[in-house]
């Protein structure tokens, strides 16, 4: 299980810009590097990154080989109601993974 | 003697065909800055693409080309009618001229992003911001990598 770590400010202003830091534990193998018995090893990295405010999309990356391993994003988003962030990846193999977090709008 | 000319001979004409065809069998491993720029007209379409606005933070020298941190951002209000829809990032030597594409609305608050990446070598790295109104924009900054990433073997 892919190991996800989102720093989410827990409370904001309304209005204000929060800072949103993401960090998922995953390989990202290029598909260039080869093993010892010199045969490529197989493409796997994570394709998108997509954050959704209550449902509704406000981020979205998406990545390419050149992506170092473990995957760390940083962006912001502007806090306009109380709810929830969702944090999905998604790529190679099947790979799928979600966290979310809590946040408050005074 | 003789004999031992012609086989010689013989050896290196060997040999030099053999150097051919290794020559002929070498491939290029990494993109190159026309790759680049094909990765970006992909992107960009027939627009043109002004030089500014955007801001590429990225250390002069990186000793490990398999993280090198890189911070990205576009001056924008960040308003329905006039936000940065997209920022995409591209390198000149990697394998791969693309390398990450971070999309953005209004909501955003703020076009800037920072991530990690793999540098082949050194070499320049562009981003390309795209305005909702339709303009790119585009900035460049040179890494100097000591360790290279992709190349080592698992």
């Amino acid at each position: 299980m892919a190991n996800a770590l989102v720093n989410v400010p827990p409370r904001a202003r309304r209005g204000e810009i929060i800072e949103i830091k993401t960090l998922i534990s995953h390989p990202m193998e290029t598909g260039y590097r080869r093993s010892q018995l010199g045969a490529t090893i197989p493409r796997d990295i994570i394709r998108l990154f997509v954050c959704t405010y209550n449902g509704t999309e406000v981020f979205r990356a998406e990545l390419h080989p050149a992506i170092a391993a473990n995957p760390f994003i940083v962006f912001s988003i502007v806090a306009t109601e109380s709810g929830t962030l969702a944090f999905q990846w998604t790529g190679d193999n099947g790979f799928s993974a979600s966290e979310s977090a809590a946040i408050t709008v005074d | 003697m003789d004999r031992d000319d012609a086989s010689r001979r013989a050896f290196l004409q060997a040999a030099a065909a053999g150097l051919g065809f290794a020559l002929i069998r070498v491939v290029p491993v990494h993109a190159t800055p026309a790759a680049m720029d094909g990765a970006i007209r992909k992107v960009v379409g027939s627009s043109t693409i002004s030089k500014g606005r955007v801001t590429l933070e990225l250390p002069p020298l990186s000793e490990n080309g398999n993280t090198v941190p890189l911070t990205v951002s576009v001056e924008s209000p960040m308003t329905q009618a006039e936000h940065v829809r997209a920022i995409h990032i591209f390198t000149e030597l990697n394998p791969q001229p693309d390398v990450v594409s971070f999309r953005f609305g209004p909501r955003a608050g703020r076009a800037r992003v920072s991530t990690r990446i793999r540098l082949a070598n050194t070499q320049t790295v562009t981003a390309i911001g795209e305005l909702s109104d339709g303009s790119f924009w585009s900035t460049s900054a040179n890494v100097v990598v000591t360790l290279a990433a992709c190349l080592e073997d698992a």
